[in-house]
């Protein structure tokens, strides 16, 4: 077998065609020793790209805090971030996002997001348990922001139901900026025997590579170079770029990829996600120190006359490449065979670091692993940043320039029905949210999504959150409000935040002002991360989106969406009898708001939407109140003196009240603070604040434990009553009139 | 009794299944795998939810020809006790072993939510110790749920009680109101004319856990087994 290259040298205009720099050609002559030929500019051009490479992003990610008590694999290290919940198990789970193919396919590109998020968690040898989604669309009056959002909830409900995962959480936002780049963030959690963990490595000269799963095809060539660019009027000719999905073949590919976990036969696993087969062998290899040679002609392909080139990028779903110790081939085949899947020895481990591909006898690529991959080779940048013009005018923004509504029952009624703030059922009871018989907010709703370990008395909560206006209001401060809100929603829950994940949506990162705020969120969810000692275990990062630029180089930031820093976090209910409900229960009971009142609606829906005015620092925010706030609320919990808890955000006050009273069909009677404007008290979105009910048997001890340890603003609202809403003595509402309102809005907008 | 929960290719509720029979009504389990011959003398088989084969073509049509489904058909023509739930009725129905079919939702959405039913009549195992006026809080997750038939099965069916549950609300009123996905007659649950073989879409092993807040559907179970007691 020759070890000649046998193709013809490119020249730079190829390899710039196929989204490399020149500077990058330059690097592989370099690294190569010679000009590269077409295939491995393609490798190269998809494993240097942004996504595969995080070559923009990389420099910054690694000052996040990584490191926490309760870490088995950092971030980075593997598939997905993995912590320690005790018990011999740990819990993998991990963000991604699938905006481009979302944009232009809302239907494949959400599924196979799906998709492609389990397969890293049940890569690892984890079983997922919860899956969650975080979603962003234009206005949904406009009908391209509703296609993208009747498309993308399908699209998820078809993969994720099929599959079989339940539903736990998520957040659907819409605003103009995300009309032609919705964003579609999914993540999924799954649990593990600690011991059981598969790595993503390579090593031992002479092990048979396998690939796995689905055959491969045309499908989702280049998806990774097409995921890093601005999406444009020509985008819609990437469609090819677009993976297809298919949940059945998945559902058989977990089956078989836990079953040959429990055996001895592996040395690891990967899933092919982007960037296909080059991508798990390079990362795999550079891992475990070791080369591999790769027989192209041998992997199951779906069509005649596939090119090496195209055997190598596909991105077809529903493939694992496994590493099996040599000699025990059979068991892994058996283990394939019984759920009728491909198996197929690929290639081998080799001694040296050095990735070749075979064709047909003939050598098409050879290339060192580690000069492809993170960490090794692939080209890191340092971008330069600014502070775009708009973040100063925000801060010039007075609430006294704003009057008060003279009918504020009007605006409760406006809030309670817009579409980032009334019920998401039009969308969740698309998905399936009880498969798996573990979902313990089904019947008990709560801040955070909580999933039932059976057989033992601790639960897991899951959220993700990012209110993204606020981030783009003020990037520092607004992502350390997404990681505060996230930890509120677990300890809300009853439980104690643990670790998170990240999926990073910016836009075009070449624009010095996006990269600001890319900087600035960083900034911000470090210090959040550090104070809630909450270690990121990796994610994700999406650039470029950003309708088309025109003019400077990386366009300008007004076409990037809100930079959107979405937060997925996990933690532990370390008994079930904390879990805490956010339901009222009972007339009689008394509301407390724990939290500062204070004077500020800063982009707040309120603000934005009613009053219409865009440009407005973030919300009030003091990272050591939010601390004491959640730390209080945690004791008071544990304490069992409340009955439930659920926190303000979007729609501020009235919106937490109306939430909590709705699912027992209760009211509420509660009196306005004087010292705060009565808009700010009912709207307003300043953060650190949680309403609780406590019933009148345990208010003594709540109100001595606050007052003699805890040590925290709260203030008496009023008290849970039969029906009716009722402010400073006025009846405003039935609460059925409200549960209407809220429950039926998204469905009216989507013309059903 | 010895229960047989049976997995297909794409069955995503068979381990759910297993886990409420073995673990919270305490009884033996085995777990039947389609390519099997055997039924390993089951007293009662269950086909779990799912998308077996992925349900592509038409919900369950593929799955009616594993192996094992000419040993379910041989079983309940002896009169051996089959539940499908969910995917496991729309397969029942496309072998046969159950009138009518199961077509799209009416919203032609999938549908995931807590609902009501209501037991028609006491007159079957899987109903026998229930409370005929009361409403059952169960969920259903389906896309393909909307029962339809013939006017004469229909008549059938009504005649000769094969009617197990119907869609109702929380009060136990049946009405269009309270029919999650546009089947005939709010109908949720079948039974063959025999009464032993049944089907429903709604999932009560999701409702029989106490940790998740809901029992309502260890009563149907638990209603089998008390019968097969007597």
């Amino acid at each position: 077998m020759g070890k000649t290259i046998q193709k013809e040298a490119i020249s730079v205009d190829t390899a710039i065609k196929l989204g490399l720099l020149s500077e990058e050609f330059e690097k592989i002559k370099e690294i190569l020793g010679r000009t590269p030929n077409f295939v491995e500019v393609s490798i190269y051009s998809a494993m240097w790209s942004e996504h595969c490479s995080y070559k923009n992003s990389i420099t910054w990610l690694k000052k996040l805090p990584k490191d926490g008590p309760h870490m088995l694999a950092k971030a980075g290290e593997e598939n997905a971030g993995l912590v320690d919940i005790g018990d011999g198990l740990g819990c993998a789970f991990k963000i991604e996002s699938h905006n481009h193919p979302s944009a232009i396919e809302p239907y494949q590109g959400a599924a196979t997001g799906v998709g492609g998020i389990n397969r890293d968690i049940f890569t690892m040898g984890a079983r997922p348990v919860a899956q969650l989604n975080s979603l962003r669309f234009g206005n949904i009056t406009n009908e391209h922001a509703r296609w993208h959002l009747r498309g993308v909830v399908k699209g998820i409900g078809d993969y994720g139901n099929a599959f079989g995962i339940p539903v736990l959480g998520g957040e659907v936002f819409f605003d103009e900026c995300y009309t032609t780049n919705p964003l579609v963030n999914a993540m999924s959690v799954g649990i593990i025997d600690s011991k059981k963990m598969i790595s993503a490595t390579s090593h031992g000269v002479g092990n048979p590579v396998f690939i796995v799963g689905s055959a491969t095809g045309k499908d989702g060539i280049h998806g990774a170079s097409f995921a890093s660019k601005d999406i444009s009027e020509t985008s819609m000719d990437d469609l090819p770029a677009v993976q297809v999905g298919d949940p059945f073949q998945e559902k058989l590919l977990l089956e078989a990829s836990l079953e040959i976990a429990d055996t001895d036969a592996i040395i690891g696993m990967q899933d092919m996600g982007a960037a296909g087969i080059i991508c798990s062998t390079s990362e795999m290899s550079a891992k475990g120190k070791h080369g591999m040679k790769i027989w192209l002609d041998r992997v199951p392909v779906r069509q005649q006359n596939m090119q090496a080139w195209e055997i190598l990028l596909s991105e077809s779903q529903e493939r694992m490449l496994v590493v099996v110790k040599k000699g025990k081939e059979k068991i892994v085949q058996d283990i394939f065979d019984k759920w009728d899947l491909n198996c197929v020895q690929i290639g081998e481990v080799t001694k040296g670091n050095e990735l070749e591909f075979f064709m047909n006898n003939e050598l098409v690529a050879s290339v060192p692993a580690e000069s492809l991959v993170l960490g090794g080779g692939a080209p890191v940048y340092e971008r330069t940043y600014s502070e775009p013009a708009y973040f100063k005018e925000n801060k010039k923004f007075r609430i006294d320039s704003i009057s008060i509504p003279n009918d504020l029952k009007a605006v409760a009624d406006f809030l309670t029905t817009h579409p980032n703030i009334a019920s998401k059922k039009w969308v969740t009871e698309q998905y399936d949210t009880m498969v798996g018989t573990v979902n313990m907010s089904t019947n008990k709703p709560a801040d955070a999504g909580i999933v039932n370990l059976k057989g033992l008395n601790k639960a897991l909560a899951v959220t993700v959150d990012c209110n993204a206006r606020y981030v783009y209001a003020d990037p520092e401060e607004g992502c350390a409000i997404a990681v505060a809100e996230a930890a509120r929603n677990i300890t809300c829950a009853g439980g104690e935040p643990s670790a998170i994940t990240n999926c990073l949506n910016f836009g075009n990162p070449y624009n010095p002002e996006v990269y600001w705020q890319f900087v600035s969120a960083i900034k911000g969810m470090s210090k959040a991360c550090e104070k809630f000692k909450t270690p990121v275990t990796g994610g994700n990062v999406s650039f470029y989106n950003q309708s088309a630029s025109v003019g400077k180089e990386g366009g300008n930031v007004s076409n990037a969406v809100f930079p959107t820093p979405t937060i997925g976090m996990i933690g532990i209910i370390p008994d079930k009898k904390y879990i805490t409900s956010l339901a009222f229960k009972k007339p009689g009971h008394l509301i407390y708001l724990l939290g500062e009142s204070v004077n500020d609606i800063s982009s707040s829906e309120y603000l934005y939407s009613w009053h219409k005015v865009k440009q407005s620092p973030a919300p009030y925010f003091n990272l050591e109140k939010e601390w004491k706030v959640q730390t209080a609320l945690k004791e008071l919990i544990q304490q069992g003196f409340i009955v439930s808890a659920h926190d303000c955000s979007d729609g501020g006050l009235y919106i937490t009240l109306i939430e909590s009273a709705m699912p027992y069909h209760l009211g509420f009677s509660i009196d306005i603070d004087s010292d705060v404007r009565e808009d700010a008290f009912l709207f307003g979105e300043a953060q650190s604040r949680v309403v609780v009910s406590v019933s009148p048997e345990k208010v003594d001890d709540f109100l001595d434990l606050i007052e003699e340890k805890l040590n925290i603003d709260y203030y008496l609202l009023g008290e849970v009553v039969k029906g009716d809403i009722i402010i400073d003595g006025k009846k405003w509402h039935k609460i059925a009139e409200v549960k209407e309102m809220y429950n039926n809005a998204l469905a009216q907008y989507m013309n059903e | 009794m010895k229960i047989g929960v049976i997995t297909f290719p794409g069955s995503n509720c068979d381990k759910d299944m297993i886990y409420v029979w073995e673990q919270l009504l305490e009884q033996e389990v085995v777990n039947l795998w389609h390519k099997s011959n055997h039924l390993q003398n089951c007293g009662l088989v269950i086909l779990p939810g799912g998308f077996s084969y992925g349900d592509y073509l038409r919900s369950g049509a593929i799955a009616r020809f594993s192996p094992i489904m000419q040993q379910v058909a041989g079983f309940a023509a002896e009169g051996g006790f089959v539940l499908g739930v969910c995917n496991g009725f729309q397969i029942l129905c496309e072998a046969g072993l159950l009138p009518g079919a199961l077509l799209h939702n009416s919203s032609r959405k999938f549908i995931c939510k807590n609902v009501f039913i209501k037991p028609e009549h006491t007159n079957s195992l899987i109903t026998a110790s229930l409370n005929t006026s009361k409403a059952y809080k169960i969920p259903i997750a389906h896309g393909e749920g909307k029962f339809y038939t013939d006017q004469e099965t229909l008549k059938n069916l009504n005649e000769k009680k094969q009617i197990l549950f119907r869609y109702c609300d929380a009060r136990g009123e049946i009405g269009s109101e309270s029919n999650p996905n546009g089947s005939l007659q709010n109908i949720a649950g079948i039974c063959n004319e025999k009464k032993n073989v049944f089907g429903m879409m709604p999932h009560p092993e999701r409702a029989a856990d106490v940790e998740l807040g809901n029992t309502d559907g260890k009563e149907i179970f638990q209603s089998i087994l008390d019968a097969v007691a007597v």
